[in-house]
């Protein structure tokens, strides 16, 4: 009978352990086993960001990564970036900037975005549209989520 | 995905020993930005395995050292990401940087490795012409020691390449770039970002004096297997690094590829991209050589 | 890429409100920027089970068997159905809804093919496991015996002599009769006006041109998703993303052979739809795998699933044919569509016939449409379903009329316009437009008189026209103590719609418009409401919200009545206060009138249930800026403008944010999106890699203008704006790309490679 592997992580700065079949991704083991469903299924195949987390430092899909190579690491999710003092300014520029419309792209974008201004704080137009590249929005175009990034980061710094 | 059993060896021994246990049932496993997909939707071109072999703990294939003299060696298991924020490699090589900032984006990135794309062995894969530009050795290990490929030699077909079922690859090493020494790599594709290439050209020249005294060529997606244009590289020797030279030898290259058509692009366009791509990353390539900076974007 | 300078621009707003034209921050805002909302694959019921669907492999074949036993003895499995467990189909018995008339055993074999099947990815069986993993595996397990047939790829082809059917006992629809031969032309529409011979014969200048565009997909980040529990007291109860919750809820309930009312929809937020959650996919597979195993059973589809066997938009055939004066004066018009509607009958070619020719009055008109089956996925609808592929054609052809005769393609236009009381050649006459308005905006914005330098660049135009719709829908609000109300309504939010009926409402009372809680409540806590699409939400269940304010209003009058002792008729109630005509000391803030509400007859509530019929039609335009690279083809959008008729925008925000999120679906469908197909009628690429969608690194910022010609048909004048952007883009594109290479694109996607080919046939 296959047995699975006991996974110890930090999310969102907690402890937190949990069971899963070495072919579970993380993104199956935030979802269904956690149950943090802030991340999103758009794909499975890292072709559209939904499913980004933010691992050891670096915005990943979480679709490509094993529950079980999680071992030891850090992650943040989209449930981690708000603080119980209020919402981070990335999320308070996108609802002041109207950059969502259906919202299920919005927590990649946001998890991907916090980890672009806290490394270049003050980014071009240009570089906010490659970094963003890897998450995919069907309804906006994209026009109101680069101008929250850019309010975001006049916040911010 | 079908049942797989996951370990992580600590030390390149314990790895090759898994792998002589396990052979073609076992798979090393790196960024996972392809394997995993793999397993999902294709799992009988990795040869179905019940065993993936987790490369990130073993020290070996996570080296990132470079010195101007000794050169770069890449553990096969390093992600982009490490490669291009190294601001010495960045320095030193920025025409690997071109490939490592391509792939994918930030979130690949962060994940992938240039080896595992190596090992991945499609032939539209964005290191390798890459790689070959810049002579590129690979260090394979196996039950009976190590072995050296030269990049140009490691892939053998569509998803094939040198390494026996209890071999791995370690790392890459490239030579201490010479005085003078350009390269470049760039593809084509339809998108700005995200795309496997239609098709891409990876060269390299170096110069003395405004004449060029080597040169290397190779293409993506234009055979089945990343394409060495020797002679194409042959043709600029002992040529000035002008127009006229760039132009025969992006020809050469052009008639060199052998495309097929399949839904990323036809025959007849891809042949007509290797020419302006050779052309464009030439052109580069001599910049750079001559101490120009352009970036990889 | 260029930024422009970002002011929300709004031309000829004719009124001005408290509320509407405002921009609060939206209700569900805080859930979605946190990953609390719940959308279709979030929160799942305890117990619940996975369901995978086993799927052809091939695009036309018969079935000869199907053995599920190894899958049943798969450790993990609890069920596996076919279409066998579906009730039997009479052979004529129908199910009639918004997407229009079907028969049942189609509805039936198309989610569980018993027979044949008609397209690669067309559902066999399906399996409910403890994890979809073991699912997945059970589905590999389960046999099935095909006799492949040839596949039928294109409308033309469908509708050659001799052509394989897909079905027996399809006949051509045609002016009212059906045809006595089975046929793949499901029906034949024509629209006349004037006399088309003639008007050619006064035409000095035609031009006639053929088009195809491929199939694509609306590309919703979300994949459809579904949980349903099929309970011990014979209800069935799905929990789904979907923007239609009645009409799914009443063909699953018609597939399954219940009545509607013993199925509950609860629709979860929902990750995008743009017409293409409409209809159940999912569902009735889970439902008939909920009832043997007497668990909730969860499906969600994978991004394969989704582009191969949900419901693209169709690829198409079409021809123009238009004939116009040396001064310009557009004569005649002719349009040949034929669309493919994939497996089953039912493509937007009815709606593109409608668009084509819209913008514009012309005397003369034909327009013949063919509705053709096809093998692949049957088509649902995207965003203006139709109206694109025909403005591709139609617009690329006003421009080279612009071109030929020398006047500017916005003058072109102008000089044609459709105006308050033109005819379309489908019938109706427009009541008050704004294509004249939108088309001035165009001219008058600064991006259209911009230089653009530079080799290999050019600048391209294109208008469209879509009619939105209106259709039944319900709201209820209450009055809290607090002055608060709560709105309840049945419209998913897939664009800011409920922040957008909040503020109607508020607008009504004179209140603020976070002083109203909007939810979207399912199908047993609200009145039938038509789904969210036909950019229809703002106007029709926005008028339900309307009726359902006014109601309270009149309530509250009368409440301030009884409490002040005086006439009815004495007060009014405006802007939040409610006073008292003759005494000016009668006076209620809304806040202070709630307070008094318990305890002098109660708390207050107030429905809206409407069919509204003043659905305004709308026009919309692009200007866009290329450049194309002459060595491979591929083209950079550098600047975009989109200007459109909204009639009055409720939520500016929104509105604009629909004219962005448009336009950046019509440049991917006009550059790089299409259904590649294999010779045996294959979807090749079913990933995101392949069906390439822009990403930001592909578009600018899209500049937008929101021109408000007042509906007269809605209390605050507005006209549905979901739709409409996504009709220029191809043609404006095409016209750019005209002026920037020298070259005139007849096929779409306009991607480098065809751009290349064509380059090279034109220098040959």
């Amino acid at each position: 009978m296959p047995t699975k592997t006991h996974v110890q992580t930090r999310i969102n700065g907690e402890d937190v352990e949990f069971l899963s079949e070495p072919r579970q991704s993380l993104l199956e083991c935030l979802r269904d086993v956690i149950g943090l469903t802030g991340s999103k299924e758009g794909c499975n195949d890292g072709n559209c960001g939904a499913c980004t987390v933010n691992l050891d430092g670096r915005i990943v899909d979480s679709c490509l990564v094993l529950g079980v190579e999680a071992q030891g690491s850090e992650i943040l999710t989209i449930e981690g970036v708000a603080t119980p003092a209020g919402l981070h300014p990335i999320q308070t520029a996108f609802l002041e900037n109207a950059a969502l419309q259906c919202g299920i792209c919005t927590p990649g974008f946001i998890v991907a975005s916090k980890a672009l201004l806290e490394a270049e704080p003050n980014p071009s137009e240009g570089r906010i549209r490659l970094w963003l590249a890897g998450n995919l929005c069907r309804c906006t175009g994209y026009d109101k989520i680069v101008r929250a990034v850019m309010d975001a980061a006049g916040k911010m710094s | 995905m079908k049942w797989i059993d996951f370990v992580q060896p600590q030390t390149l021994d314990e790895a090759i020993k898994i792998l002589g246990e396990n052979g073609a049932n076992a798979r090393m496993l790196a960024g996972g930005t392809d394997l995993l997909v793999l397993l999902r939707v294709n799992p009988d071109r990795v040869n179905n395995p019940k065993l993936v072999v987790d490369a990130k703990a073993i020290p070996e294939l996570n080296e990132l050292s470079y010195s101007p003299g000794s050169g770069l060696t890449l553990g096969a298991a390093v992600p982009c990401y490490k490669v291009y924020q190294n601001k010495e490699i960045a320095a030193a090589y920025p025409g690997l940087i071109d490939s490592a900032a391509l792939i994918g984006g930030i979130q690949i990135q962060g994940r992938a490795s240039i080896g595992g794309n190596l090992c991945n062995s499609t032939p539209s894969a964005d290191t390798i012409p890459d790689l070959i530009a810049h002579s590129v050795t690979c260090k394979i290990a196996g039950p009976n020691g190590t072995r050296e490929v030269a990049v140009e030699d490691f892939c053998t077909g569509p998803s094939q390449n040198v390494l026996e079922p209890n071999e791995l690859l370690v790392s890459l090493h490239f030579p201490a770039p010479p005085d003078n020494f350009g390269a470049r790599y760039i593809r084509f594709i339809p998108r700005n970002e995200m795309d496997i290439a239609v098709a891409g050209a990876g060269v390299s020249v170096t110069l003395d004096n405004g004449t060029i005294t080597s040169a290397r060529v190779a293409l993506a997606s234009v055979a089945p297997t990343p394409l060495f244009v020797e002679e194409a590289g042959a043709a600029l020797v002992g040529k000035p690094a002008n127009e006229e030279s760039v132009q025969e030898a992006a020809n050469i290259a052009r008639d060199a590829a052998k495309p097929i058509s399949d839904m990323r692009g036809t025959m007849e366009y891809r042949t007509h991209l290797c020419e302006v791509l050779t052309r464009r990353a030439l052109t580069t390539a001599i910049t750079r050589a001559q101490g120009g900076v352009v970036d990889a974007h | 890429m260029t930024t422009t300078a970002y002011e929300p621009n709004v031309v000829l707003a004719t009124e001005t409100f408290d509320v509407v034209g405002t921009r609060p921050i939206r209700h569900d805002g805080t859930d979605k920027v946190t990953g609390r909302a719940e959308y279709g694959s979030d929160g799942q019921p305890v117990s619940v089970l996975y369901c995978k669907i086993l799927r052809s492999p091939h695009a036309h074949a018969r079935i000869k068997s199907v053995d599920t036993s190894k899958a049943e003895a798969l450790d993990g499995v609890k069920a596996v159905v076919t279409g066998k467990d579906f009730p039997s189909s009479p052979p004529d018995e129908e199910w009639s809804g918004t997407t229009g008339t079907f028969k049942l055993k189609d509805l039936r074999e198309h989610r569980l093919a018993t027979k044949k099947v008609l397209y690669k990815g067309h559902p066999v069986a399906g399996v409910a496991a403890v994890n979809q993993h073991v699912a997945q595996e059970a589905i590999e397990l389960i046999d099935v015996q095909y006799e492949p047939l040839p596949p039928i790829m294109t409308a033309p082809q469908g509708m050659a002599k001799g052509a394989t059917l897909l079905h027996d006992d399809l006949f051509t629809e045609e002016a009212g009769e059906k045809g006595d031969t089975p046929s793949n032309l499901a029906s034949h529409l024509q629209y006349k006006k004037g006399d088309i011979e003639k008007g050619f014969a006064e035409a000095d200048v035609i031009i006639e041109r053929e088009f195809n565009t491929a199939t694509v997909h609306q590309g919703y980040i979300e994949p459809h998703s579904c949980t349903v529990h099929w309970n011990k007291d014979g209800k069935v109860h799905i929990w789904n993303s979907t923007q239609a919750p009645f009409d799914v809820r009443d063909m699953t309930a018609g597939i399954l052979g219940l009545s509607s009312t013993d199925v509950r929809l609860t629709p979860k937020e929902i990750g995008g739809g743009f017409g293409g959650k409409w209809e159940p996919y999912g569902e009735p597979i889970c439902a008939l795998l909920s009832k043997k195993t007497g668990r909730p059973v969860h499906n969600a589809l994978t991004r394969a699933e989704e582009l191969e066997s949900t419901g693209p938009t169709p690829g198409s055939y079409i021809k123009v044919k238009m004939g116009i004066t040396n001064e310009g004066k557009m004569v005649a018009a002719q349009g040949h569509l034929a669309y493919e509607a994939g497996a089953y009958l039912g493509s937007p070619v009815d709606p593109g016939a409608q668009c084509i020719f819209a913008p514009y009055d012309i005397p003369n008109v034909l327009i013949d449409g063919y509705d053709v089956v096809v093998n692949k996925p049957k088509t649902a609808a995207y965003r203006a379903p139709g109206a694109t592929n025909a403005a591709f054609a139609s617009e690329t052809v006003v421009d080279e009329f612009a071109e030929k005769l020398g006047i500017d393609p916005i003058e072109l236009r102008l000089l044609n316009a459709a105006k308050e009381g033109t005819r379309r050649a489908d019938g109706p006459v427009f009541p008050r437009v704004g294509c004249v308005e939108v088309l001035e905006a165009m001219r008058d914005h600064p991006h259209y008189s911009a230089p653009l330098e530079g080799p290999n660049r050019g600048r391209g135009v294109a208008i469209g026209f879509w009619f939105n719709v209106g259709l039944q829908s319900a709201a209820n609000m209450n009055v809290n103590g607090d002055g608060t109300v709560t709105l309840t309504e049945g419209s998913p939010d897939i664009g800011g719609s409920r922040v957008g009926l909040a503020m109607q409402g508020a607008e009504v009372l004179g209140i603020p418009a976070e002083d109203v809680h909007p939810s979207v409540v399912d199908t047993d806590q609200i009145g039938f409401t038509a789904g969210s699409g036909g950019s229809r939400v703002t106007f029709a269940t926005g008028w339900a919200v309307y009726e359902a304010a006014s109601d309270i209003k009149r309530q509250l009058i009368e409440r301030a009545a009884l409490i002040w002792g005086v006439d009815a008729g004495d007060i009014e109630m405006e802007k939040g206060v409610v006073q008292s005509k003759s005494d000016p000391d009668l006076r209620f803030t809304f806040k202070e009138l709630a307070a008094e509400l318990d305890g002098s007859g109660g708390y207050v509530s107030g429905r809206g249930a409407v069919d509204p019929k003043g659905e305004g039609g709308a026009f919309a335009g692009l200007i866009v800026d290329v450049e194309a690279d002459p060595d491979t083809g591929k083209v950079q959008v550098l600047r975009a403008t989109v200007v459109q008729d909204a009639g009055k925008a409720i939520h500016p925000s929104y509105v604009e944010g629909q004219l962005q999120g448009g336009t950046a679906q019509g440049i991917g469908w006009g550059l790089n999106e299409e259904y590649f197909m294999d010779p045996e009628g294959r979807m090749a690429n079913s990933t995101l890699l392949d069906y390439r969608m822009p990403i930001a690194l592909d578009l600018p910022m899209i500049d937008t203008v929101i021109v408000e010609v007042a509906n007269p048909g809605h209390p605050f004048g507005v006209r549905g704006v979901g739709e409409v952007n996504i009709i220029s883009p191809p043609a404006a594109l095409a016209n750019a790309l005209h002026r920037a290479l020298d070259v005139r694109m007849e096929q779409l996607p306009m991607s480098p490679g065809n751009i290349m080919e064509a380059v090279w046939k034109k220098g040959k």
